[in-house]
């Protein structure tokens, strides 16, 4: 598995009276298959996973993918570490479910045929063949997130992101969405407010104002993130 | 409203479909000159003769044509009857004949080419661009988002829509555009990032 390290990094948003620190030296060494992020809104998980792909650069402190800084080597970062949100229509460029997903390989170097089996791999994969050439808009939730993914992982990213996927489904397609997630040879941060995504995970951190308040096995963290919302 | 906006890609196997997206969008770019040129009535009567047998050999539903021809009426119309009132029903015919001749062919065109296509097109011929320090990449990808965000805003409109109805708010133009291009440059920003994840940007 990937190397992911994340040291000493502090990061806040707006200047002044408006400033507001969302990340406080949060220091960690990602290596497990399977990695959840759980804690409140604004409590700094989504802004902690923009910094593994180099979406936000910390104000202080460093994170590096396999020794590659996600500021100096952005680029290459970006290519091994696959970026899901919580929105599939903000993630859908192209007009139609082939396209979408070929659009993620433009910039790879491939050829055009290299380009279409690639993509005919990656709709068979992810059950959309036969929505090949439907419109992207049309459809359902769960097959735009699943078309989101698609298009994430046609890349062959070594690390998979996924921020709030399942927030805008309803248990069939959240259901279907883990299953997806359980298939991947990557390894994968899913940032989640469905706890009972994380039963066999690796390994769960649990974010309160911008620190890491709790960081072990699912079952010990998902206690414990619930003692601190009820608080 | 959304799913019937402008027309998408429409698969098929006919000779229009199997013609390059090159040929094709210069085609247009021809037709655009010619129509600017040649607005004589029978002119405008052959560039619809042209243009419906064209939507024959394409071998497309009959309903794809009749629903960009109401799409357009809602400017055709007055356009038509303003010419006809300020100058002569010769300019009213090559006017707005040449208008709607034009948008149905540019709906041929993107019925049956796909977009990846079309944005190869436009990535080759912006090629000369890169000694400016144009990445043409990133003029194709602004012709796919182009084409894309007409379904997202139009998307976004029904929501606002609804959201207005719901709250017993009708015919309020203010209380439609804000939230509209709030939620527009909102859904903007997030497309950016994910483009910026894609690693499109780098």
């Amino acid at each position: 598995m990937p190397e992911i390290r994340v040291d000493a990094v502090s990061h806040a948003f707006g200047d002044g009276a408006t400033r507001r620190q969302v990340l406080r030296d949060v220091d960690l060494t990602l290596v497990e298959d399977r990695i959840g992020v759980v804690g409140g809104n604004g409590s700094g998980k989504s802004t902690f996973v923009r910094l593994l792909n180099g979406l936000i650069h910390p104000d202080e402190g460093r994170v590096t993918v396999d020794g590659l800084d996600t500021v100096r080597d952005g680029r290459e970062v970006r290519r091994r570490v696959g970026f899901c949100f919580t929105d599939p229509d903000a993630q859908i460029v192209m007009p139609t479910v082939a396209e979408d997903i070929a659009f993620g390989l433009r910039r790879r170097g491939l050829s055009t045929a290299e380009r279409e089996e690639r993509t005919r791999a990656a709709l068979t994969a992810y059950g959309l063949e036969n929505h090949a050439d439907h419109p992207a808009h049309l459809l359902s939730g769960g097959q735009k997130q699943l078309l989101a993914l698609a298009s994430v992982l046609v890349t062959d990213p070594d690390v998979l992101v996924l921020d709030e996927p399942t927030t805008l489904l309803d248990l069939r397609n959240a259901a279907m969405v883990r299953r997806l997630v359980d298939g991947l040879r990557q390894q994968v941060i899913l940032v989640t407010h469905h706890l009972d995504l994380l039963d066999g995970f690796d390994r769960v951190l649990v974010f309160d104002d911008g620190r890491v308040v709790h960081d072990g096995a699912p079952a010990e963290a998902v206690a414990a993130y619930r003692d601190l919302a009820m608080r | 409203m959304a799913g019937q906006a402008v027309p998408l890609f429409h698969p098929g196997t006919s000779l229009v479909h199997r013609l390059g997206a090159g040929t094709k969008l210069l085609s247009l770019l021809v037709a655009g000159v010619a129509l600017t040129v040649w607005r004589a009535p029978w002119q405008i009567a052959v560039a619809f003769v042209v243009v419906l047998a064209a939507y024959a050999v394409a071998r497309l539903p009959v309903r794809l044509l009749l629903r960009q021809v109401v799409r357009l009426a809602w400017i055709a119309v007055p356009l038509f009857a303003i010419q006809l009132l300020l100058a002569s029903w010769q300019a009213a015919v090559g006017v707005v004949g040449s208008f709607v001749a034009l948008v149905l062919l540019a709906g041929l065109v993107t019925l049956t080419t796909r977009t990846t296509a079309m944005v190869d097109v436009v990535v080759r011929v912006a090629g000369w661009l890169r000694r400016f320090g144009v990445d043409p990449e990133r003029v194709g990808l602004m012709l796919a988002l182009g084409i894309r965000s007409v379904h997202v805003v139009l998307g976004l409109a029904e929501e606002v829509r609804d959201a207005q109805y719901a709250r017993g708010l009708r015919a309020s133009p203010r209380a439609f555009a804000v939230p509209l291009i709030v939620r527009s440059l909102r859904h903007a920003d997030r497309l950016g990032e994910a483009l910026a994840a894609r690693g499109i940007d780098d």
